[in-house]
């Protein structure tokens, strides 16, 4: 594959299909029920009964 | 016992290999550098020998199994204390250079103590000595935590963390031997290079490994930002290191790529080693010990992870901002600007979400210095995520680059962003690491977070000043045509601003001597400090009762 080529696929199909990865990865958290999947994420971190250390 | 005698014939094998390699040496600095290895493995054949648990050998087990209830902390507890070791070494280092551009006389006319040498020392002291401590101590705790299972193959983590101080040490040494490669953060040479890959690519399976072993299925989000910043630190630093040896037993190469793709080589590594390393690890961090010292979730996890995937796709172009104006496409160049502007709002993403997890716990700013420190790190984060896009504009680059505003720049992020959040980390983890009641003093971690502010504060106007004048000096022409003043002209000006610089970074490293001296008292277990305590309960007797109407005279 020549310079040329690589180029040319850079700044059209590979560049959409990263902005519609993007895209999509940024809207998923907008799908359903996220919310209380995040509320529940980020309460997580308190969870622990004890420590855990020796 | 098998095992046991292979594996001390392993490290004793590897000893003399390394002795041969330091005797057949082509250059005296690879000559040191092998008799380095042959010490290390000599170290790790004394304790896989002194250590060994004869008795549980001689009922035929190998090793005790660990304890799948408790967290492997020893190593955390060792990251700790290495942190401390080379952040102390890193700023001492450089207040040192700070002081050799101020009074030059500190080169002390000996090659190994010039400035272009103990430059790169602090620079990968601080950045991977001391970060790199940080992030893998900081990682191995959280991702215990986060996904509540024990890290995962112990002796490798192991590995990880001698693996790489022995990385750190043939590092440091051989910028005082003048060995490198003269790349920006990657100033190491090809074989330290190819043991830094060894050992990062071991960090990879433990962190990967805990991931997979978790019993909490979601994956936190520090964990996301832990896990990019080693994959991606693994491509940058195989990258931009490619290169062709000069001999199998010297410490010379030559780089892969020429010229002008060498340079956007090195400054797309460059760029991501901020981007990666000191970005999206110490994030990592701050999503884990932010919402915790404030005991309080994240403000929005949502954000955390739509900031999380901008970071991700928009750092890795950011790169080309390193070279406007020189041989670099004009559009490479424009492209760099462009995406390095447009990451202000996924830095600014993580600074909001960070400062607004305090929301409704803002008194705890006065209260508890952790906290305020905390919130300083969020604070100079936001402030040079702001200032680094401006920059990469060409037109205030026209003036700023190659100017001391850089390195102003640099340390207002790397003092106050990755500085400031790591000695937060550093007074969570220690108390509970050791099992303390709390730290030996919180009115020292004050003090702490005052002596830095006040010196990113002088570092950063004093080179703010410095860039500008010297910008400015340089690109002053005459009626006649010819420039105004000569080089030397502007280093002349701006000593005034290094002596500044200098007093800054004093006060910095004073900061760090406390919080050594007030870490080192905890772990000890010293008595605690008898101090005042940070808040106090007002309270007046007199006027604490009824009013009671007075009969008029």
């Amino acid at each position: 594959m020549s310079y040329d080529t690589l180029r040319h696929f850079a700044d059209s199909w590979g560049l959409l299909c990263m902005l519609l990865l993007f895209i999509g990865l940024v809207g998923w958290t907008f799908r359903k029920g996220a919310s209380q999947h995040h509320d529940r994420a980020a309460k997580m971190i308190f969870e622990e009964n004890d420590d855990g250390q020796e | 016992m098998d095992k046991l005698v292979m594996g001390a014939g392993g490290w004793l094998f590897l000893a003399l290999l390394a002795l041969l390699a330091s005797a057949l040496a082509v250059d005296s600095g690879f000559a040191i550098h092998m008799a380095i290895v042959s010490v290390a493995c000599l170290i790790a054949l004394y304790f896989k020998v002194s250590k060994a648990d004869y008795s549980a050998l001689a009922r035929g087990i190998m090793q005790a199994p660990a304890n799948e209830e408790r967290y492997d902390d020893d190593l955390i507890r060792w990251g700790v204390i290495a942190t401390v070791f080379w952040g102390m070494a890193g700023f001492i280092a450089g207040l040192y250079i700070a002081l050799q551009l101020a009074f030059p006389v500190l080169n002390l006319n000996l090659e190994y103590t010039t400035f272009g040498r103990l430059r790169p020392l602090h620079t990968s002291a601080v950045i991977f000595a001391f970060g790199g401590n940080a992030l893998i101590a900081t990682s191995f705790y959280i991702v215990q935590r986060t996904c509540r299972a024990r890290l995962a193959f112990p002796s490798l983590a192991r590995f990880v963390f001698w693996g790489y101080q022995l990385f750190i040490v043939l590092a440091a040494t051989g910028y005082l031997l003048g060995i490198t490669e003269a790349k920006e953060y990657a100033e190491p040479e090809w074989y330290v290079d190819i043991w830094l890959t060894i050992v990062w690519v071991s960090y990879l399976i433990v962190f990967v490994g805990t991931i997979v072993k978790r019993k909490e299925p979601h994956i936190y989000v520090a964990n996301w930002f832990f896990l990019s910043f080693i994959i991606t630190v693994a491509m940058l630093h195989l990258v931009n290191n490619l290169s062709m040896p000069a001999s199998l037993l010297g410490s010379k190469s030559y780089a892969a790529f020429a010229g002008v793709q060498d340079a956007l080589t090195q400054w797309w590594y460059g760029h991501n080693a901020v981007g990666f390393f000191l970005t999206a690890g110490f994030l990592g961090m701050m999503y884990y010990f932010v919402p915790k010292q404030a005991e309080r979730p994240v403000y929005s996890y949502r954000l955390s992870i739509i900031h999380f995937w901008s970071l991700i796709f928009l750092y890795i172009w950011a790169g080309p901002h390193h070279l406007h104006y020189t041989a670099l496409p004009d559009w490479a160049q424009t492209l760099g600007m462009v995406f390095s502007v447009i990451l202000w709002m996924p830095s600014w993403g993580g600074m909001i979400n960070g400062l607004m997890t305090l929301n409704g716990a803002w008194d705890k700013v006065r209260t508890d210095p952790i906290i305020r420190m905390m919130v300083f790190a969020l604070a100079f984060y936001g402030m040079s995520t702001f200032e680094g896009p401006v920059m990469s504009i060409k037109a205030v680059n026209s003036l700023s680059h190659y100017t001391d505003w850089t390195i102003g720049h640099v340390h207002s992020g790397a003092l106050g962003w990755n500085g400031m959040i790591t000695f937060a980390a550093l007074y969570y983890l220690v108390p509970r690491l050791w099992g303390r009641e709390r730290l030996y003093s919180m009115r020292m971690v004050n003090w702490h977070s005052w002596l830095a502010i006040m010196g990113i504060v002088l570092y950063a106007a004093s080179l703010w000043v410095a860039g500008v004048t010297q910008g400015l000096m340089w690109r002053e022409y005459g009626s006649d045509g010819y420039l105004v003043n000569s080089f030397v002209d502007s280093v002349t000006a701006v000593i005034p601003m290094y002596v500044v610089r200098a007093a800054g970074g004093g006060l910095y490293l004073l900061g760090a001597v406390i919080m050594t001296i007030n870490i080192w008292k905890t772990i000890a277990g010293h008595p605690l400090r008898e101090e005042k305590p940070m808040t106090e309960t007002p309270y007046n007797e007199k006027a604490d009762r009824p009013l009671v109407a007075e009969p008029a005279e």
